[in-house]
């Protein structure tokens, strides 16, 4: 019974935002640009939250989440356009198989790739975050619906307020009960240091690969998401720049830190836009000259992260 | 055989541009660990300060890598005491992230319509291009420029790294800096002048890839920049001639996959090799390896 009630607990607040959330949409109270918005920060923050247990937790350098991100985006797109219809639960599979071909391919990689240490790690996934977005602009040579560098059109509009939500909410759950299980535990000891942990008898690759491969499907999941709300997917949304994108995310709101993420990528996706909204008409420009700005004198003034160590009550282990 | 002759001349071209940059990824990463992402970027402004030298001032050839070399050196130096020095005690994955910042603004900086402005620019060649035939391989003055200006540049920066007080220094910082700074060495005027000699390399190539390529946009150095880094890794980060020889395989590699394969997948294959490489001598083809303790 416990064991259902504790989620229960800590889905019901995501619940109530979804609804509520619907609701205004539904009413027009809400600007449904701003509503997109927030839909789009729920799904970085699910694919951020991603990284952070891959580089965060398991401190595994990764400069290719992106890539992972487009590989779900594409699976769930595809599954759901060739067969999907509007059917809710097929969408529901087709995001799932996202998530689960982003962790099949990350296993795949990881099988060579973890056995590199820190920066060289970082190098190969850029590589095959490289690697990917050659393929996804030549993917109409093998599968002509995917649309290659044109962009992928034809995507139906699944993704509302309460999935992405719900989503983000389950996402955290996850990541919460990861951690503070003893495979999280393991996790950690790696990124503190490998070397102890392997004479503590920790299997680190077994651990490193598992971190990397949940890591994975988070974006996975994440991608699918992202196609179904804005319908149209193009190579450069999951080039290089969107891997550093969530890795500034990561870093922003504290490495090992799921509250510091959550808020970070809210932060990070509604700046953007709303330095669209705030700036004089024909200073658009200046938009990516004070975000630079901005990244640099917050790294310079927290190096270790807006929110260093501190969580959320929700996101604590629960005390014994 | 002779189109594949050919496509090596032209490979070697872009390959020796790759090779000015690697050398400054190189170095900064030997001596402070840090991925300068900036770098190529600096590369983007060295290409412009060429752009401005000829069309403006109508200077002559070495004139305009003088300027390049010092304008890119100040400006490294200057990235450097703002967004690096305050950091070196903090975790290393800050340095990245504002080195990505410095990246990021220099390109959007500049791109604004009151700098260099959002364009692509054609870059006027200094000089007119004449070619030798040679066995049906032609050669063009451009490339024969670009060979002799890298060789040159290349020759001077062993010079400076194994026969001078300088260099002597630099190695030292690199080989560990704590105990360089008790040894009388300053570390901090070594790690900036080391900034500056990597940004005047990747001056130098920025304008020389401006002659051959004559186009420029404030976000060229973006692509060179990552290959010219991957370039350093494959040839084992911290190495000099392992950064020139990374560079020439990914200027082969790139030239080869347009010629045989399809320009749409060049720079997949280049990441290719790169990760089987890692994957058969993790710490690149001439990299020394370090051992972890606990």
């Amino acid at each position: 019974m416990k064991a259902l009630l504790q989620p229960a607990r800590f889905l019901a607040p995501f619940a109530v935002a979804a609804a509520s959330g619907t609701f205004l949409a539904a009413a027009g109270a809400v600007n449904p640009y701003w509503i997109q918005i927030f839909q789009l920060a729920c799904i970085t923050a699910v694919s951020a939250l991603g990284l952070n247990v891959i580089y965060g937790f398991t401190g595994l350098f990764s400069l290719g989440h992106a890539a992972f991100y487009g590989i779900g985006a594409y699976t769930a797109a595809f599954l759901m356009k060739s067969y999907g219809g509007d059917s809710q639960l097929f969408f529901l599979a087709s995001l799932l198989a996202g998530g689960a071909g982003a962790a099949l391919v990350a296993w795949l990689v990881g099988l060579p790739a973890l056995r590199l240490t820190s920066d060289y790690l970082g190098i190969a996934t850029l590589g095959f975050g490289i690697i990917m977005k050659v393929l996804f602009d030549n993917a109409d040579s093998f599968l002509p619906q995917l649309g290659g560098a044109r962009g992928m059109t034809g995507i139906a509009k699944m993704t509302g307020f309460a999935w992405a939500v719900m989503f983000l909410g389950v996402s955290l759950l996850a990541v919460r009960n990861l951690i503070h299980s003893s495979y999280g535990r393991a996790l950690l000891s790696i990124r503190e240091d490998e070397v102890a942990a392997g004479s503590m008898g920790i299997d680190t690759f077994r651990y490193k690969m598992a971190g990397f491969v949940i890591g994975c499907s988070f974006a996975g999941l994440a991608g699918g998401l992202y196609a179904h709300l804005y319908v149209f997917l193009h190579p450069s949304n999951f080039d290089f720049f969107k891997s550093v994108d969530v890795l500034i995310i990561v870093v922003l709101g504290g490495l090992g830190n799921m509250s510091g993420t959550l808020i970070a990528s809210f932060g990070w996706i509604f700046l953007l836009e709303g330095l669209r909204v705030i700036l004089p008409p024909g200073y658009i420009e200046l938009r990516w000259v004070l975000i630079p700005v901005l990244l640099i004198v917050t790294m310079l003034q927290r190096p270790q992260g807006l929110f260093g160590i501190r969580e959320f009550p929700l996101l604590r282990g629960d005390p014994e | 055989m002779e189109v594949f002759l050919q496509q090596v001349v032209n490979g070697l071209q872009i390959g020796f541009v790759y090779a000015l940059i690697a050398l400054g990824y190189t170095m900064v990463y030997g001596i402070v660990r840090l991925i300068n992402f900036a770098h190529g970027d600096v590369f983007m402004v060295g290409a412009f300060i060429g752009l401005y030298a000829i069309e403006r001032c109508n200077l002559p050839l070495p004139v305009i890598f003088l300027l390049a070399v010092f304008g890119c050196a100040l400006l490294a130096v200057a990235m450097e005491r703002v967004a690096y020095r305050p950091l070196r005690g903090a975790p290393k994955i800050a340095s990245l992230i504002t080195a990505i910042g410095v990246s990021l603004f220099l390109e959007y900086f500049t791109a604004l319509r009151q700098v260099f402005g959002p364009n692509f620019y054609s870059f006027p060649r200094p000089f007119a291009v004449s070619s030798w035939e040679v066995r049906n391989i032609s050669l063009t003055n451009i490339q024969a420029i670009i060979f002799f200006v890298t060789i040159f540049c290349l020759g001077l920066l062993q010079f400076i790294v194994h026969r001078t007080r300088l260099g002597r220094a630099m190695r030292a910082v690199s080989y560990d800096h704590v105990t360089a700074g008790l040894m009388g060495v300053n570390v901090d005027l070594v790690i900036s002048l080391t900034f500056g000699l990597g940004a005047a390399l990747a001056g130098v190539g920025g304008v020389l890839y401006g002659i051959a390529y004559p186009q420029v946009n404030t976000f060229m150095g973006v692509m060179p920049g990552l290959k010219a880094f991957t370039a350093a890794v494959l040839g084992g980060i911290g190495s000099i001639p392992g950064a020139v020889l990374g560079a020439l395989i990914m200027g082969q590699s790139e030239t080869l996959t347009s010629a045989y394969l399809s320009s749409t997948y060049r720079d997949g294959i280049a990441f290719l090799i790169l990760i089987l490489v890692l994957l058969l001598r993790p710490t690149g083809i001439l990299g020394t390896s370090r051992t972890e303790k606990v």
